[in-house]
Order: structure tokens, then sequence, then C-alpha cells
């Protein structure tokens, strides 16, 4: 195929793959390390990069003394709910982008590009007025329809992609032998499309659950925080507790990591089939 | 359809109509008896305020200084991938991961390393014989800049690798079969037939990710909130600040130079990158 390759040559690339990949792993590998030290055990020197030995205090200090049990949950609710209600929504739009020719259709397209270059968090302050004029400031239904928001754009144009590698000739079939156009995508269509779908909404949750600017602006009461305002709180404390700290970190990441672990590939795809066919 | 457009219609597209005329008023959330319209004044707060001109500098600084490394980098990764290998697939979801974590928390992690006491990467620094003192990374304006760039290196190469990797694929064998028969080495393959071949994706990715990186508050604001003194602020983090402090009117002048710089920036790089290009693509908008 791409030319022959010299063992030197094999050398190099590996080497350097290699490197990478420690460079990649080593931050997560050294949080987790530092969670399960014995929070005195952190601060001594020489660095141990084994915990010599292992303890789980600072994961108890975090549902102990922090509320974080709340803040999981908080976060759990809020991106489950907003994920799975973008994710439908804009299932039903990239459908409808993807198969039928309207007017208004390129407007529409360059709407969804438009908020993806300008960020959430521009019009933090007027949104933040809105929401306390809805009576919704401090509320995670009120969090949630503002991530639903900030998913939708994205989501329809990943999943815009997904349909349209799936060919017409499909829903025609279904239609002939006698199913609605609605009855077609239901039954035919979305299994179909089930692993971008749930690719799609594994992108959604994962972004809910790491959204900072806007939870931080919009709930205040200790009750109320998602898991990344609690970690901001963490850090506007003088001194940084790196113990409970570094044990949070780890519970935020790691579900994170699992869906993603399961979903990279075809999030992959979402990404790059836009960019690649143009 | 509808209910899409509904939502990103109320939640998105108002607040940032909203905020735009509050550019133009005196808004302030510690009175807001006083909401007169003042003109271009809260656009003179900017450019007047001290800190504005390193603001300026930094996101020039954070937005070249993370590009470049990521784009070679990335590059690198993704020619070294081309060929099958065994574990290829669980090296790839294996680099992957670090895009699962949100850019906060890389600020944390890597304030964390960068710690000047009890940090990693100053120990093992001293290991290797680099350097003899600690340094505090973060309370010096240079190295803090350094530091976020390369935690910001971290996260960005992947990306760069994954969309490099899939237009390289895209590529016809038969091209690289006829170089190689014409006698072309390593380097005239590269810059001959795979970068023009890959050139659009190449120029997509960059004006993408400059976008996303100059709108990329969240690492910056996580390992070190803008500190020291102000030193490691860009436009964004600066504009986050000023909103938690409720000069709303300021904030959203801050926003909307921000939409005018990347406007004006998107319509010129699509324009210089359109040049280059073959007729396929430069009759589409």
């Amino acid at each position: 195929m791409i030319g022959k390759e010299t063992t030197a040559g094999r050398a190099t690339k590996f080497t350097f793959l290699g490197l990478w990949l420690v460079f990649s792993l080593f931050p997560l590998y050294w949080i987790t390390v530092t969670s399960l030290k014995a929070p005195g055990d952190i601060f001594t020197f020489p660095l141990a990069y084994w915990p010599e030995r292992f303890s789980l205090e600072n994961y108890q200090g975090l549902f102990g003394t922090a509320d974080f049990g709340t803040y999981l949950v908080n976060s759990l609710v809020v991106a489950t709910v907003a994920g799975v209600i973008a994710t439908a929504i804009s299932t039903l739009s990239a459908y409808v982008l993807a198969r039928f020719e309207f007017r208004t259709k390129s407007a529409l397209l360059m709407a969804a590009l438009v908020t993806q270059m300008i960020p959430s968090f521009i019009a933090l302050g007027p949104l933040y007025l809105l929401m306390s004029d809805l009576r919704l400031v401090d509320n995670r239904f009120g969090l949630i329809l503002v991530y639903i928001a900030v998913c939708v754009p994205f989501c329809t144009v990943m999943l815009r992609g997904f349909f349209a590698n799936i060919p017409d000739a499909l829903e025609e079939a279904a239609m002939i032998d006698g199913l609605s156009r609605f009855g077609a995508l239901v039954r035919v269509l979305l299994p179909v499309m089930r692993p971008g779908i749930v690719a799609a909404f594994i992108f959604n949750f994962v972004n809910c659950w790491n959204e900072l600017f806007l939870s931080v602006t919009l709930m205040n009461s200790d009750g109320n925080k998602t898991v990344p305002t609690a970690l901001n709180g963490f850090i506007s404390s003088f001194n940084i507790d790196w113990g409970s700290m570094s044990a949070a970190a780890v519970l935020t990441i790691l579900p994170t990591m699992v869906l993603f672990a399961f979903a990279s590939r075809h999030i992959v795809q979402g990404l790059t089939s836009g960019a690649v066919k143009g | 359809m509808a209910p899409a457009a509904v939502f990103v219609a109320v939640f998105t597209y108002y607040p940032m109509v909203a905020g735009s005329q509050m550019a133009f008023r005196n808004w302030n959330l510690t009175d807001l008896t006083d909401t007169s319209w003042v003109g271009w004044k809260n656009f003179r707060d900017v450019f007047t305020d001290p800190a504005w001109s390193t603001v300026l500098d930094n996101t020039l600084l954070w937005v070249v200084g993370s590009i470049v490394p990521q784009l070679v980098i990335g590059f690198a990764i993704a020619l070294w991938l081309r060929r099958r290998f065994r574990l290829r697939g669980l090296y790839q979801a294996l680099i992957f991961f670090p895009w699962a974590i949100s850019g906060f928390l890389i600020g944390i992690l890597f304030r964390w390393m960068f710690n000047s006491e009890f940090g990693v990467v100053n120990d093992l620094l001293q290991k290797a014989g680099i350097i003899d003192e600690p340094i505090a990374w973060l309370a010096d304006p240079q190295t803090a800049m350094t530091a976020v760039l390369i935690a910001n290196v971290w996260y960005g190469v992947t990306f760069f690798a994954i969309m490099i990797l899939a237009a390289l694929q895209s590529i016809p064998d038969e091209l690289y079969e006829a170089a190689a028969l014409d006698g072309a080495g390593k380097a005239r393959t590269l810059f001959q037939i795979t970068i023009p071949y890959i050139r659009t994706t190449l120029a997509l990715t960059v004006l993408l990710r400059v976008i996303w990186i100059f709108n990329f508050p969240d690492l910056i604001f996580g390992m070190t909130g803008g500190g020291p003194n102000n030193e490691t602020h860009i436009v964004t983090t600066w504009m986050i600040k000023i909103t938690q402090q409720g000069d709303y009117g300021k904030a959203s002048a801050l926003g909307l130079l921000v939409v005018a710089i990347l406007l004006v920036f998107a319509v010129f790089f699509l324009l210089a990158t359109r040049e280059r290009q073959t007729g396929k693509r430069g009759t589409r908008a």
C-alpha cells in the first residue's frame, strides 16, 4: 500500500506513538494515584508514584463532609433528561433536513452553524435575566431547557450526516409495503440508525455532564449544584484540598470515560463524516 | 423540526440579541436603576482597561501556540496510524480518552501536576536533572502561559489526528503507486500528493479549531483562573470574569467584539483557502 517501511522507520514510529500514549494517559494516572493516597501522604517527599498505603479516605470525605452524592445525582438527572430530549428533537430535525428540500433549509443550517461559532456563555448575562423573568433560575428544570438548546444544533448536524448515509430506497421500500412515512421512520430507519443515535446521546450527555459556566451562573443553592459547579466551589476557596479534589475529579471523569469508550468509534465517525465529505 | 428551532431561538438567539443591545446601555447588576443608553461607552471601557492589551496578546498566543503543535503532532500521529498494526484500534481508543474530559477538569488535572511544591512536573524535571530548583509554574505569567499551552496541546492533538487520519484514508492508493513508479521520495510524496489531497479537510479543521480554541475559556479558568494578577486571561475568560462582576454592559460589548473578530477571521480564512483550491469547491458558499 503506502510504500515500504524500513526497520528504522518502524522504530521511530512506535517510539513516538508510545511516548504520546504515555503522555496522554499520565495525567489520568496521576490524579487517580493522588486520590487513592491517604490525605497526609499527598504532601510528603519524595513524591510516591504508587501509593504506599491505599486509602479511600478522600472519597469518604466527599460523601461525608461535602454533599457530593447530591451533586452527582443532580448532574445525572440533568444530563440524562437533557440528553434524551435533545437527541429526540435532533433526530426528527435531522431526518427532515436530510430527506426534504425546502426554502428555509440552508438558512436553518446556517443558523445552527452560527451557534457553534458563538459560544453559549457569550450571552450569560442576558440569559440569566431571561431565566429569572421565567422564574427558572436555580431550578434543575430550567437548566435542562438551556442544555437542550445548547445540544440541539450540533447534534442535528451530526445526525443529519448519519441519515444521509442511509439510502432513500430503504424507506421507499417500506412505504410501498404500506407503512406511512412516520411508520417507515420509526420501524425501519431508526433501528438502522441506532448506533448513531446512541452515540449522539452519549455526546450530549457528556457535554451536559461537563458543562460549567451556564450551571455556575444559573444554579446557586447548594442542593441544586451540578458536579462541575461544586468543583468550581472547591477552587474558589483559597486553599485547594487536593485530596478531595482529586477524588472528585476521578468520580467526574470516570462515567464519561466509560461512555466514551463505548461510543468513541461512532463519535469519531460523526465528527469526521461531515468534514471529509464536505 | 419546530421544537428544535424554538429551543434554539429562545435560549440561544434571544439572549444574544438581548446582549447586543445591552452592549450599548449602562447595565450593571450592582445598580439596575439606571439602564440608560450610553452609546459606545462600554466599548471604550474595554479598550481603555489596562488589562486589554495583555488579554489580546494572550489570546493570540493561546490560539497560535495551541494550534501549531496540535496540527504538527496530530498530523504525525495520523501518518503513523495510517498503516494498520496490531492493537491500532485500542491505541486510537486510548489516545481518545482526553476528549471525554471537560476543559475545566483538564485545567484542574494540570493545575495539580504543575503545583509548585508537590507537583509531579517539577519532580520529574528535577529527577531528569533538567532543573535544580522547583519552578513556581503558575505564579509567573510566562511559565503559566507555557503550562496552559501544554495542557491544551495534550487535549487537542487527538482531534487533529482523527480528522486527518479520516482524510488520509480517502486518498486512493493508486496515487502513491504512481508516485513510487516516478521515483518520488518520501518528502515529495508528502508535499505533492498527501497534503494537496487533504487540503480542504486541513483548512476546515484548522478553521474549526481556531474558533473553538478562541472560545475555550474552560481550561484556563480551571487551571489559573486568569491569574496570576490577570496575566493569563484570554478574551473569553476575561469576559466571564466581567460577567461575574455584574457589569453586563461591558461583558456584552466584549461578546460582540468576539463575534466580530471571529466573523472577520472566518471570512478571510475561507477566502484565502478557497483561492488556492481547485474549481470543485469554488462554487460552494
